[in-house]
């Protein structure tokens, strides 16, 4: 399943650094969502988009986390002349993203992000 | 103008300073001593003005940009001519740092050189301030305090800082101001603006898409609504989506007045189009501002030309090659360029053809030049493309921009000496 099922997600750029929101429509899906939208996926996702480090900051309360992608937007210089230079649309892609169902979860024990 | 009309409110913020703005604000005062600030301010104000005078709202914005003071003489002439000669305004300056970033050793964060040596590319430095000169105005007064580069939440805290009376170390009431300040700050991106995915996330109304307001306790602690029989909604994921919104690490959001702390914050729905907001809280501030530093970056050359049918993405990659090629040959010096294919349904419409994939390219080919002369060579070169390449090339267009750039670095707050100014008639 794509995750665009679970969540819903909103991009932000400040500088030279893109950061985007995955949030749980449902509060069941959360513990899914934290476990499978990891660091190491969502900078496999974006690839070469990203010069710098990938950071997660989890909100439990909200069922959301909150990825920082330095250097997504690489210092203004390629992005510049592109038609979306703010990198604003990019964050839309993370919705993509394969997610194993419920099941696969539960097999596969609890594994940190 | 629902609502300035229909809001009720005691503050209404216009925040309309996006990184690039002020840099440019820069320029258009270079050229005119009287320009330089938000060339929307007439249309606005002269719109909300008598609603928020009959009101008594009062009126906080950074459309001053570049050039507060001019923005302010520019609203009195403007409040006069209204009738509204009582109106008080006060324009807050001092965010305009350039003089200090020329001076001294302030490292970039993107290139980790000092700022100085961009030497004449150098157009703009400007710290985002707090909100004590907002403050000194409200408290002085002002029913209109016009600022330039104000942090974005400061022009809302300000106001709670000024009525509530908060001290300037009650970190948690700060932090929760800001918090307001951040979800309000860009207007309809909590309403339903930036949010809609048809299918998955519908908003009713998008058309008509009602502005925010904020009812805030003393404590800090808020209500997320907007006026009735506006579109949009206001929801949890709404609000949840706008919380995150350019935001980093959401335990430190760092702001001249308080590092907010939102890791904690709750959303709970308060009835239809109402979300309460609380669990905001803060910490000691840093001592140092952004500021924000624009600088010429060379001149954007761009043109476009589409190909539709059979065969209509391989023309257009002959097309970017030839233009590669062309203007390697016989072009200027370009520092970077771009080629690209975009297009779904502006040549073929809906319906006709269906069978070629994709039915049609629009290409777009962009260059970064170091003069204006250079850059408008670029569309020129596409638009030769109708005779000298592929078949079947249509609707050229091509255009030429100044480029910005923007930097940013860090100033002790003591460096930064802001000062209100009350604009009479």
């Amino acid at each position: 399943m794509r995750l665009r099922e679970l969540a819903h997600s909103r991009t932000g750029d400040k500088g030279n650094t893109s950061n985007i929101s995955v949030i749980a429509y449902r509060a069941e899906d959360w513990p899914l969502i934290r476990e499978s939208v990891t660091v190491a996926r969502v900078t496999d996702l974006f690839g070469p988009e990203i010069a710098g480090e990938v950071t997660r900051y989890e909100l439990p309360q909200l069922h959301a986390l909150n990825f920082v992608l330095k250097g997504a937007l690489r210092g203004g210089v390629t992005r510049s002349l592109a038609l979306d230079a703010h990198g604003k649309c990019l964050g839309s892609a993370i919705l993509e993203m394969e997610i194993p169902d419920h099941g696969a979860l539960a097999s596969k024990g609890d594994a940190n992000p | 103008m629902e609502l300035a009309e229909k809001g009720e409110l005691d503050f209404l913020v216009f925040e309309c300073l996006a990184e690039r703005t002020i840099a440019l604000a820069q320029l258009a005062r270079m050229n005119d001593p009287d320009a330089g600030f938000d060339p929307m301010l007439e249309r606005r104000m002269r719109a909300v003005l008598p609603a928020c005078a009959a009101r008594g709202t009062r009126i906080i914005s950074n459309m001053g940009a570049a050039n507060p003071l001019a923005a302010a003489r520019k609203l009195r002439q403007i409040a006069d001519r209204l009738g509204l000669g009582n109106l008080r305004i006060a324009a807050v300056t001092g965010d305009d740092v350039i003089d200090a970033v020329i001076d001294g050793d302030f490292i970039l964060d993107e290139t980790g050189a000092p700022a100085r040596a961009l030497g004449d590319r150098l157009i703009s430095a400007n710290a985002y301030i707090g909100v004590s000169s907002i403050v000194s105005a409200l408290q002085a007064g002002a029913d209109v305090v016009l600022t330039g580069r104000a942090s974005d939440p400061a022009m809302f805290l300000a106001p709670l800082v000024h009525s509530f009376g908060w001290t300037m170390d009650d970190w948690d009431r700060l932090g929760r101001g800001t918090l307001v300040g951040h979800l309000l700050e860009c207007a309809g991106q909590i309403t339903g603006g930036y949010f809609a995915d048809p299918g998955y996330k519908d908003i009713p109304d998008l058309a008509r898409l009602g502005f925010p307001l904020a009812e805030i306790a003393k404590d800090g602690d808020a209500v997320i609504t907007k006026p009735t029989g506006t579109g949009g909604q206001v929801t949890r994921a709404t609000c949840t989506e706008q919380l995150l919104y350019e935001i980093h690490d959401p335990s430190r959001y760092l702001q001249p007045d308080v590092v907010a702390d939102f890791s904690r914050v709750t959303l709970t729905e308060d009835g239809p189009d109402r979300i309460r907001v609380s669990g905001g809280a803060g910490a000691p501030r840093t001592g140092m501002l952004k500021v924000s530093v624009g600088y010429d970056d060379g001149w954007l050359g761009e043109g476009q030309i589409s190909y539709a049918g059979p065969g209509a993405e391989a023309r257009g990659r002959l097309a970017i090659e030839l233009l590669r090629e062309r203007l390697a040959t016989n072009g200027p010096a370009l520092r970077e360029t771009r080629g690209e294919l975009i297009g779904v349904d502006a040549i073929l419409g809906q319906g006709g053809v269906q069978g070629c994939s994709p039915r049609e390219v629009r290409v777009r080919f962009a260059a970064r030049c170091a003069t204006q002369a250079d850059a408008a060579r670029i569309g020129e070169e596409v638009e030769s493309l109708y005779l000298n390449g592929p078949s079947g090339g249509g609707g050229a267009t091509r255009s030429i921009r100044r480029m910005l750039g923007v930097a940013s670095t860090l100033i002790p707050e003591e460096l930064v000496k802001t000062r209100v100014q009350m604009v009479e008639s």
